[in-house]
């Protein structure tokens, strides 16, 4: 019987069975960040054991709160950083060197096919985008990772999504994800992996799959996945380059982590995205999306461009094509945090700021922000936002505050009109 | 391992999310005691009083899909820092399950018609529960009222509750 990419990945890192069900597997990675480890650590400091099992294979960053906004979150900060001196942990980035987890780590060069990777974090699902398995977790889960490298997980249930077709000019992974979100429902996914394939994903830049697995969580996946191939490979390459003789080594290898053809599925839902149009949500869950088309004319008050789902330079190359030489509206504030420092160079060094800045944009530096209502761009109780993040619970940017979830794109149209509208790379 | 049992705290609504039991403003807290007097803070509740209520508890019994909304384990830590180890209802969010018993603590799962019959039988009232892990039995009194509930402790679940959780457990095995 041939086995998904999951369990592939679960049969490689098998430690224990405790029982029937459960899996407890050797985390290759734990990542961390300000919010959730600080807890762990001081915890493990109670407990005398203030001790980590490998500090190669922890990454820390402090991101969601950054530069510290008060003393909390300044206090957040320091138990991070204390704490990566103290235990030598090499690969920590603090102020200056930080940017959002789920963008900084990639570029880093930290996931690979086929590992297991854990964090205090529901959106360590984006990093399936390598094929390897990532899943959030509590931070007790957090703390054993770092004190041991395992993680308990129940058995791996899949359902595979086959992407076919081709997108029309203007529409994206995240429309291609809100619309899969929209078909399945918040709970659609629940304590299973999400298995992305087809032309429309082997189509896809390493940028895009990203987007697209950041936001399994919301249809209550544990991890989304694409299977590794040649743009994988392509973007891993500097990492990986004197490990194998050639790129075609690389992928032989990273080819066995892809689904057997006879893996056997959960369910299997094809969805042929030829004519899908651009989306967004309303409401304030994110299955509750709509045709941006009948969302057209709602007034906003602030567009947010960036975080963990489309803060990449990727991202930014499409707003700033829709928003060159144009002014955003009067009436609307826009605020862009590129996601880590190298996507802030890279749009320094193609004049994606100038252009930026010229239509009246805000840019910060790179940080979660205003994602998650904590600074940056927080919204007054009863304002609107677009913004290209991946929540719209209510409240979720500021207490009182509504969200609209687009795209890169749809969001600079928007910015520029002053209420949600198709962007001018749209040809439907 | 933890001490189970006490006072029961009865909350008759299902899809109690982690907001409520804990609002996110809470999150920049370094310590679990911090959190202790926030526990259901922004709960809105007929006849619910958070300062009254929370206080002296060793039970929460509620509906459906408890602890439903974001993976934070400042759930069940804000329950565990006010002495409530023991959740007993329908069915739980899964990450707030798995935080659950990765601290030690109990999530129980009863039948909705069991539930019904707790309400029915005990919320308003003061209420003791007492808890036997060998067979699992839940036992509820109040005056000469009493009802035992049998419920289900076994495999992994039953391991990290005997280790005292998840950290105790890996350290001593892995
Ligand atoms: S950008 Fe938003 S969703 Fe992503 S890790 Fe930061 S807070 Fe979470």
């Amino acid at each position: 019987m041939g086995k998904t990419t999951a369990e592939k990945i679960f049969e490689a890192h098998l430690v224990d069975k405790p029982d029937g069900e459960t899996s407890v597997l050797s985390i290759d990675t734990v990542f961390c960040h300000e919010i959730t480890t600080p807890i762990a650590i001081n915890d493990l400091v109670a407990r005398g054991k203030d001790r980590v099992f490998d500090p190669s294979r922890i990454k820390a960053v402090i991101d969601h709160v950054t530069p510290a906004k008060d003393t909390l979150t300044a206090q957040q900060g320091k138990i991070v950083r204390d704490w990566a001196r103290r235990q030598g942990i090499r690969d920590f980035f603090d102020v200056g060197r930080n940017g959002v987890c789920h963008a900084l780590f990639p570029e880093q060069g930290f996931v690979r096919p086929g590992a297991t990777i854990i964090m205090g974090d529901s959106h360590t699902c984006t990093h399936g985008a390598f094929g390897a398995f990532a899943a959030g977790v509590g931070t007790t889960d957090l703390e054993v990772g770092i004190l041991k490298g395992v993680c308990a997980f129940k058995a791996p249930r899949t359902i595979r999504f086959n992407i076919t077709g081709t997108l029309r000019p203007g529409v994206y992974a995240k429309d291609v994800i809100l619309f899969v979100i929209g078909q399945i429902g918040v709970n659609g996914a629940t304590n299973c992996v999400m298995e992305f394939a087809g032309p429309v994903i082997d189509a896809m830049s390493m940028e895009s799959r990203m987007t697209l697995c950041n936001m399994a969580i919301e249809a209550g996946g544990t991890s989304g996945i694409c299977a590794p191939d040649m743009t994988t490979v392509e973007y891993l390459w500097p990492f990986i380059k004197d490990e194998f003789a050639s790129r075609e080594a690389a992928l032989a290898e990273y080819s066995r982590w892809k689904a057997d053809e006879d893996a056997v599925y959960e369910r299997v839902i094809e969805y042929d995205v030829s004519s899908l149009e651009p989306m967004a949500t309303f409401g304030y869950k994110p299955d509750q999306v709509k045709p941006v088309r009948e969302l057209a004319g709602t007034k906003v008050d602030q567009v947010y461009i960036g975080s963990c789902t489309n803060g990449r330079i990727e991202d930014l190359r499409i707003v700033a094509e829709v928003m060159r030489g144009k002014k955003i509206a009067d009436s609307v504030r826009v605020v862009l945090s590129p996601a880590t420092p190298t996507v802030y160079k890279m749009a320094l060094a193609e004049g994606l700021v100038d252009v930026f800045m010229e239509a009246g944009v805000c840019l910060t530096n790179p940080t979660c922000g205003a994602c998650l209502g904590m600074s940056n761009g927080v919204l007054a109780p009863g304002e609107v936002a677009a913004s290209t993040t991946n929540r719209n619970f209510n409240g979720r940017m500021g207490k009182g505050g509504t969200v609209h979830l687009m795209s890169p794109a749809t969001a600079a149209a928007t910015a520029l009109a002053g209420v949600i509208a198709n962007s001018s790379l749209y040809t439907g | 391992m933890k001490t189970f049992g006490g006072r029961v705290l009865f909350l008759d609504r299902s899809d109690i999310n982690t907001d409520e039991i804990i609002p996110a403003k809470y999150l920049t807290e370094v310590s679990k005691e911090a959190l202790a007097p926030y526990l259901l803070e922004d709960l809105k509740l007929e006849g619910f009083e958070q300062k009254r209520d929370i206080a002296n508890r060793g039970v929460v019994v509620t509906r459906a899909n408890f602890g439903c909304g974001s993976s934070r384990e400042h759930a069940p830590w804000a329950l565990e820092v006010n002495g409530i180890h023991v959740v007993v209802a329908e069915n739980f969010a899964r990450i707030f399950r798995q935080n659950m018993y990765n601290c030690g603590m109990l999530a129980i799962e009863l039948s909705p018609e069991t539930i019904s019959a707790l309400f029915e039988k005990f919320a308003g009232r003061e209420t003791g529960c007492s808890l036997s892990l060998t067979p699992p039995v839940l036992t509820f009194a109040s005056g000469a009222d009493t009802l035992e509930a049998p419920f289900r402790l076994e495999g992994f679940d039953r391991a990290l509750v005997e280790a005292g959780g998840w950290v105790d457990y890996a350290d001593k095995k892995y």
